[in-house]
Formats: structure tokens, sequence, C-alpha cells
């Protein structure tokens, strides 16, 4: 088999990626999907919130994801379902199986890398205590609630506080659980404050801040969750315990990029994104291998996602047509705050009207400027009356700026205001 | 009546039981869990040890030494993961290395072969990771890494392929003395007679023991708690590495696991309850500082999984093998803690020896071998083609992190001691070992079970009885 172009994964990443790829006059392109449906992460997230940037309406999961879905089969983009790709090889052969074509071999001119994340679980994070049934990642309760149509609990207890965490508190709720608490490591929050409100204020359930689990008692199923208080260090504060008899203890503690295929195939993984190292054509260090979506970096809005996907796509067609242009990089530094940055390095050659960076903060800040210094020049810079590390940032550096750098990097930084 | 009842199925009882199952004799194992290998033999180092730990003289040296032999052959035979990728016992002081030489002559003494004393630049090009300041190490060529439960679980289904029958959810209450032989009675209240019991009943065999014999001993429960690591720190180190053993026990080891990951551990405290296998934040904390001995920075970020193990410490200090002087016709295999599954091939064929010798068994003409069971992911592109064309079962990936296919999953739900729960599917074929522990395919594989088991989906527990997954439907389905 042959394509021009082989995307990894049918959530919205790779669904935009591919219709952009489209647009911009590829013709051979594959859609592979593991799961039996298109749509990604988002077929399980019925409640709404989706496509506020995008279609500038309130969509749920299903219906955001649907769309692109509809887009991708008006415009003939072949794709495949229960399909997993096992491996794609530097020169950009993928290696795939399904039931029905069995063992499959494609060359490809391009790949984008669309895989999404995983969710951090119990281990990962080290929670003490007995192994009994009734611990699951959110995500887990949630394609369980929401597509297979039963409950994992009656008493709950749930640590993270995150967009997925908070959603979970209520959607638990409305199906007759008793949510006892939210409990959150950091001293804030990790997710949307629209969601805090909507979520826990509106059900009266409780959110405990700088606080964790520190043991899960039950030989068979769940039977009591102790948490405590902790300090600066995030140690427990002894004294400060607290037992809930629950059943269920459910973590949104993180999400990870799926990069198991990346990595074997060689590109260069970031270690404080989990996600390759890209440039501004979304280009991993692999030529004509690209990246984008949560198996990038986590994004909380899937609108972040479909723009980003777009630039992959659009990416992997210059590649395709030959119209890359190359240059020397320019790498983007972490100064004072901030925690990385999509990409982590440009080519001003291929950049149009200006370079988009995402980014998140390592902390809570207050009335800082957030700039990017060449040297002692400053070539960006941008009020920030609040930033948090919940909510990603972006900036567009235009053009005309990115002209006057001079030096091999800029660094991107916080300064000033209330640290 | 039956000639004989295996209590456990643990390694011990799986071992016995696989050699017996060679003879013309009725067999029987019970254990009290609803699937087998779900008691010590499920968490622990996974060594096969080489057999320079336990002093000259005692049956700890004896079947160490004879078990570690067998490992690589048996497993094959059977089809469980074995890697014979050796070991070193790291010396950071002068006094450390006088202690490994002392091991040194303890493992010549014991007959261990393959035992070389080795500086500090061949450790240090053997395993670059591990911290400087190690001055020598004693390497055994002979010890190896295996898999616990599949090493059990695949012992078990060849005796049961050969006729054994393997009772779960049939937990031992009593023992009756008979005429000639034994009643063993379950909490269910099921009886059977048999001719000889065989008590392999782990961190319970004391109990089992006072339940026929006089001779009293007792177990205490040690327990000992685990990090398992990602794949991605599989390079971490190539073998197994212990550091010089103290008052305290062999203390923590780093080690590669037969798939890949790497397992940092174990801890050693008493405890009272013997069925407690929590961790402990003081515990994990111990792991981590004592194993910074060994290699400095290990990435814990990249752990997947904490476990703790229960170690059967029994009051004579050593193995308990062979028949009770006050009953005849049972045996024990008691007070199994470590190198208790490095020793299991060599214990299981000797007890069986013992017990065929005194029924005058005679050999079986037929002695079936285990089907193959097929690990997708470790097959070339040209044999994943081909077994996806025999069955298209296996050109569906269900668990994503170890890349295992429905095929495989359905396989061992039906092979013989089949899979009947979540993480019995785990334990034979894997899926949820990786680091999304299960949160993706869990749900999957306990659809799979559902489906192939004829029951409903919150049927379907996670391991033991009890441990259900789901409450009840969801409004909208009703
Ligand atoms: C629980 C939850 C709640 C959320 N709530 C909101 C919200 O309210 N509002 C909002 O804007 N955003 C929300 N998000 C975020 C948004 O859903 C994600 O940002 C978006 O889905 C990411 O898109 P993606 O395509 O990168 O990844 P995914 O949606 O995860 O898609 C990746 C796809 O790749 C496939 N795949 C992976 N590996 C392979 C392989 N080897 N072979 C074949 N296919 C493969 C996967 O099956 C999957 O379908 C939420 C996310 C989660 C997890
Ligand atoms: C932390 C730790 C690390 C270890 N590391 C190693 C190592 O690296 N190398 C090594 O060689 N050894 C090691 N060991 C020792 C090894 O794990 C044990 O020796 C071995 O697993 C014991 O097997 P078993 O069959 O005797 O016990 P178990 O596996 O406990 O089997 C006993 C079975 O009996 C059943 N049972 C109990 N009571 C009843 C009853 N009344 N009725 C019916 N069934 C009953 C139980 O359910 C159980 O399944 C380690 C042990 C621990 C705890």
């Amino acid at each position: 088999m042959r394509y021009d172009l082989v995307v990894v994964g049918g959530g919205p990443a790779g669904l935009a990626a591919a219709i952009e790829a489209k647009k911009n006059g590829i013709e051979s392109i594959l859609v592979i999907e593991r799961d039996k449906e298109l749509g990604g992460i988002l077929q399980q997230c019925i409640h709404n919130g989706f496509g506020l940037h995008e279609f500038k309406e309130q969509l749920t999961g299903p219906e955001y994801a649907g769309r692109f879905i509809e887009q991708l089969k008006e415009m003939n983009i072949e794709f495949k379902l229960d399909t997993m790709v096992l491996d794609v090889t530097p020169d950009k052969n993928v290696h795939a199986i399904n039931s029905v074509d069995g063992y499959m071999l494609i060359e490809a001119k391009a790949v984008i890398l669309a895989m999404g994340c995983r969710e951090r679980t119990r281990g990962a994070i080290g929670i003490p205590g007995e192994r009994p049934a009734g611990v699951f990642t959110a995500g887990a309760a949630q394609r369980f609630v929401n597509m297979e149509g039963y409950m994992v609990g009656k008493k709950v207890l749930i640590l993270g506080s995150g967009d997925i965490g908070l959603i979970m508190a209520r959607r638990m709720t409305l199906e007759g659980a008793e949510v006892k608490a939210v409990v959150e490591l950091m001293p804030f929050s990790g997710g949307l404050a629209r969601n805090i409100a909507q979520c826990l204020n509106d059900y009266n359930i409780p959110l405990y801040l700088s606080h964790t689990v520190i043991d899960i008692q039950g030989k068979e199923r769940v039977e009591k969750v102790v948490i405590a208080k902790v300090d600066e260090n995030r140690k427990p504060i002894p004294g400060t315990e607290k037992e809930y008899e629950v059943d269920t203890l459910l973590l949104s503690v993180g999400l990870i990029p799926e990069n198991d295929i990346s990595r074997a195939t060689g590109v260069e993984i970031d270690g404080r994104t989990s996600g390759a190292v890209v440039n501004e054509m979304m280009e991993t260090n692999i030529e004509g291998i690209f990246a984008c979506g949560n198996v990038l970096h986590v994004h909380d809005l899937v609108d972040f996602v479909s723009a980003e996907a777009r630039k992959a796509g659009k990416a992997a067609a210059k590649y395709i047509k030959g119209d890359m242009s190359t240059g020397d990089y320019v790498e983007l530094k972490n100064g004072f705050g901030i925690g990385y940055t999509v990409p982590q390095k440009f080519r001003l050659n291929n950049v149009e009207k200006g370079l988009e960076v995402f980014m998140r903060v390592r902390n809570i800040y207050k009335n800082m400027v957030l700039q990017v210094r060449d040297g002692e020049n400053v070539v960006f810079s941008i009020k920030k009356p609040h930033v948090a590390p919940g909510e990603m940032e972006k900036i567009i550096i235009p053009k005309a700026k990115l002209e006057t750098i001079k030096g091999k990097e800029i660094v991107v930084e916080l300064v000033g205001g209330d640290k | 009546m039956l000639d004989v009842i295996v209590i456990g199925a643990g390694v011990m009882g799986a071992a016995v039981s696989r050699e017996l199952s060679k003879y013309n004799l009725k067999v029987m194992v019970l254990d009290k869990e609803n699937d087998v290998s779900n008691g010590t033999t499920k968490a622990n180092s996974a060594i096969v040890h080489a057999g320079y730990d336990a002093k000259e003289g005692t049956l700890m040296a004896k079947y160490n030494v004879l078990g570690a032999a067998m490992y690589e052959e048996l497993s094959k035979e059977i089809g469980a993961p074995y890697k014979k990728v050796g070991s070193y016992v790291l010396a950071f002081s002068e006094e450390e290395k006088k202690h490994i030489e002392t091991l040194y002559e303890r493992g010549i003494k014991n007959g261990v072969p393959e035992l070389k004393l080795i500086g500090k630049d061949e450790i240090l090009e053997k395993e670059p990771n591990i911290n400087k300041n190690v001055v020598g190490a004693l390497y055994a060529g002979t010890a190896g890494i295996t898999g616990p439960w599949e090493f059990t679980i695949k012992l078990l289904e060849n005796a049961a392929l050969n006729g054994t029958e393997v009772l779960v959810d049939a937990e031992v209450v009593n023992i009756e003395k008979l005429e000639s032989g034994y009643k063993v009675i379950l909490k269910d209240g099921r009886e059977f007679e048999t001719k000889i019991v065989i008590n392999a009943a782990g961190v319970y065999a004391d109990k089992i023991n006072d339940m026929v014999s006089k001779e009293h001993f007792d177990i205490h429960p040690r327990i000992g708690e685990y990090y398992v690591l990602d794949k991605v720190q599989g390079k971490l180190v190539n073998s197994v590495l212990f550091q010089c053993p103290t008052e305290m026990g062999k203390g923590v080891l780093v080690t590669r696991t037969v798939h890949g990951n790497i397992m940092v551990g174990p801890t050693a405290e008493d405890v009272e309850d013997r069925d407690y296998v929590g961790t402990t934040t003081h515990g994990l904390d111990d792991i981590r500082r004592q194993a910074a001995k060994t290699i400095e920075n290990i990435n814990y970020r990249d752990s997947i999984r904490n476990f703790t193990g229960i170690r059967a410490e029994s009051s004579t200090g050593d193995f308990i093998i062979g028949e009770a002087s006050d009953a005849k016709g049972f045996y024990n295999i008691a007070g199994t803690k470590s190198p208790g599954l490095s020793s299991a091939p060599a214990i299981g064929l000797d007890v069986a020896n013992m017990i065929v010798e005194k029924l005058g068994a005679t050999k079986k003409e037929v002695f079936k071998q285990n089907k193959p069971q097929i690990h997708f992911i470790e097959l070339s592109p040209e044999e994943k083609a081909e077994v996806i064309k025999k069955d298209p079962r296996y050109g569906r990936i269900i668990c994503r992190c170890e890349s295992i296919t429905e095929g495989e999953i359905v396989d061992v739900i039906h092979r013989m001691v089949g899979a009947k729960t979540v993480d019995g599917v785990k334990k034979r074929c894997r899926p949820g070992t990786g680091r999304c522990q299960g949160g993706f395919c869990g749900p999957r594989v306990q659809e799979i079970l559902a489906r192939e088991l004829g029951k409903e989906l919150n049927e379907i527990v996670l391991d033991k009885k009890g441990a259900y997954i789901l409450t009840n439907e969801t409004k909208i389905s009703k």
C-alpha cells in the first residue's frame, strides 16, 4: 500500500490535520484509527463546552467530533477503523494491523502523528495502600458511564481537580452517586473556573486544595480512603488525616502524551512536554514526520488541538510537494515561570505571518508581562493579568519582529508583577 | 478416593502437581482463592537465585542450586518466560568486599557454578548505570529472571492437561484422619477423600499442618514492597543487582523483569495480618532511599505500579519439606520464603518422587505438553500476518501499552486453568501490565471475559471474589 500522507490517530487532531492536508492539495491520504469509530477521546465527553473558538458555539464532544468526521467523509478522505499502527519507521513505512486486512505495510511520503494521550495512574504517583477494585482513572470511569452505560461506584472520592476530575464529579453526581470531595495536591485547581462553579459549587461538593490521598483500604473493593493536608514540599502533614468511607476513588492526576511509537521511530522527545520536539512546521527531528494534538503536548481545549493540527496538515502538504524551505534554527529557551513552549525551535523562512507559540507557565502569577527576548533586545511582550499552569497560553510573534532576531536562541519568560 | 490432594496453587503446589501428573495418579489441587497463583507467588522479586545465599547444609541451599539448574529447560518445556541474565552482589566498601568473598565461598560449598569475584571496572562495564562508588561484585552466571505467574500457571495448565483437577474457590477448613488417608473438608461443605495430602499453603501452611500433625511450627508474615518502572527505563540495568545482605535481609535490589521493565525493592517488615498486601508511605520512601546506593538517579516518575508481597517466614528458619513424622501420607512444603520460587522445581520433583515411591505409582505412557501460547508482539511481521490470517482476532489490539491482541485474551480464557477475572487475564497474557495499568484495556478485557464466559459485564471481578468493578447500570441505559 502507498499513500502520500498517513495520519496515525483519528481523534480531533488527526481529523483536522487530514482535512487541512487535503485542502492543500494532497489527494492520497489515509487516517488510521484503532478505535471502532473516529473522534478520539471526544466520543466519551458528552458534556458540552467544546468548540467555542472553532464554531462559536457550545457543542458536546461527539458533536464537535461529528462535524469533522462529516467533513472528512465529504472530502472522501480514506480511513481505517479498528486498525492499530504498530510501528512507523524513519523512512515513513507504517506497519499496521486489523482483523480484515491483516498485517499491512504502508509506504508514505509523510506521516502525521496524532495518537493523543493517556492518563496517569495510581502507580505513576505511588499512592500507598491496598489494591482493591474501585480505583479508576477518571477517563476510564467516564468511558464506562458515558459509553458502556455502567456506573463504577456509589460513594466516590476524586483525586485531582483538573477539568476531567471536575466534570466527572458532576457526572457521577447526576448518575446518583455521592461524591464526597475532590482532593487536589496543589494549592490551586488545575481546572477552569467555570468548571469549578458548575461541577462542584452547584452540587455542594467540597474541594480540598493542598491535600492528597495517603491510604487506600479494602481487600476486595475500596472501603476507605484516607486523605491528608500537605506542606509546601507536598509531603503529608501528620495529624491532618481525614477518612472517607467510599467504594470508589477516581484519579484525575494528569495526562501523558502517547509516544511509544514515536520513541521507537527515533523521534526526539522533550522531557518537559513528554511529546516530540517540533519546529515551526510541527515537524519532528525526522524529516516528513509531524506531530500535533495531545500526542505533542496536552491541551485543555480541543479548539487549540484543531488549530495546531491544521498547521501540521498544511506543513505535511508543503513537505510532500517539496515546498518546504530550510534555514537556520532559532531555539526557544524557557525563562522564568515558563514550563515549556511548543514549538521548541523555528526557521524564519517557513513562518508566514507570525509564529504561534503555545506554552504552559509553572505557577499561578498575577500582573506579569510575558516577553520574548533576544539577548537584551525584547522582541515581543504582552501583559498577562493572570496566568495559571492549568491554562495553556498562546502568543503570536509577528514575522516582522522575528526578523529582528540576531542570535541563535530567544528566551521566553515572565517578568515583573506579583510572583 | 483420590490419590493426592495438593493444598495451595502457588508455585510449590504447581511444581509438585505437574510432576505428579506424569504418573497414573488421581490428583486434585485446591486453592482458596478464585484463581491460581494468587498468593505469595503473585508478588515477589521473580528472581531465580543462583544459590550462594543460603547457609551450606540447609534445604534452602540444596533446593535452590538444584532448582536454578532446572529453570531454563523447564520454562521452555511448559512455555513460561525465563531469562538467564546473571546477578551481581555489589560491594561498596572494603568491609562489604569481605562479605561478598564469604558469599563466594559459601556458593562454592553449595555447588553453585559460574561464580566469580570481579572488580570495579568490570562491573561498571557490564552495568554502567550503577553507583560509581562500587568497589567490586560477586557475579553469578546462573541467576535468572522468571515470570512467577506465568511459570506457575503453565505448570498447572500442564498438570491439568494431563488429568489433574484444579479447583479454585476451594478453601480447606479441616482435615480428618481416616483409616488409610485423609478427608479434606472445604469451607463450602465439600469433602474429598485422599490417600495423600500435600500442604503447600504458603503463609497458611502452619494452620494446615496443625490440622493433622503435632510437629508444630509457626509461619509469620513479613512483607516486601516494590516499585515497577516503565519499560522506557528498561535499559537501566541488564541483570539483577543485589546489595550486600545485612542483618535486615538481602536489602533492596534493582532488576530487569522478563518483560523488560525495571523492578526496585523489596523492603522487609514483619506484620500481623497474613492477608495485608498494602504498600506504605514509609516503605516506598525506604526503597527509594536504599536503592540510591545501587543506582543514584532512578527516575520514579516512570513508576507504573507499586505492590507488596508476603514472605512465609518459618520458625525453623529453613524450608520444611517432607512427610510429617506423626502423620503418614501428609507432606509439608512449608516455610517457603525466598528462595522458594527458585527452589520450586527441585522441591516439586523431590516431593513427587517421595509420593510416587510411597504409592508405587507408574508413569503414564503419554505425557502431553502445553500447546504453545502466541505472544503476538514477539512475532516477526510475516508471522504476525500469518497468525491474523488464521484467526482475525489476532488483528485486534486490546492492550495498547503491551500490544496484546483479542486472540491472545480469548485463548487464555479458554485454556486449561483459564482466566476468569480481569487480573487472571493479565497474569496469563499481560494486558494491563503496561503504563496505563489497564485504564484503557481493562473495560475491554472485562467485556471479552463476559462474552466468552457467558456472563454479565458487572459479574466480572478484578481479582478476588467481591472485587466488583461495576455497580449498576446508568440511568440512561436502564
Ligand atoms: C476526559 C476529557 C475531557 C475533556 N473535556 C474537554 C472540554 O470540556 N473542552 C475541550 O475543549 N476539551 C476537552 N478535552 C480535551 C480534548 O478532548 C482533547 O484535547 C482532544 O481530544 C485531543 O485530541 P487528539 O486528537 O490529540 O487526541 P485524542 O482525542 O486522544 O485522539 C487520538 C486518537 O488516536 C488514536 N490512536 C492512538 N494510537 C494509535 C495507534 N497506534 N494506531 C491507531 N490509532 C491510534 C486513538 O484511538 C484516538 O482516537 C477533554 C479531554 C478529556 C480526556
Ligand atoms: C517480597 C518477596 C520476594 C521474594 N523474592 C523471591 C525471589 O526473588 N526468588 C525466589 O526464589 N523466591 C522469592 N520469594 C519467595 C517466593 O515468592 C515464595 O517462596 C513462593 O512464591 C512460595 O510459593 P508457595 O506456593 O509456597 O506459596 P503461595 O504462592 O502463597 O501459595 C500458597 C497457596 O495456598 C493457598 N491456600 C492457603 N491456605 C489455603 C487453604 N486453607 N485452602 C486452600 N488453599 C489455601 C493460597 O491461596 C495460595 O494460593 C519472595 C517472596 C517475597 C514475599
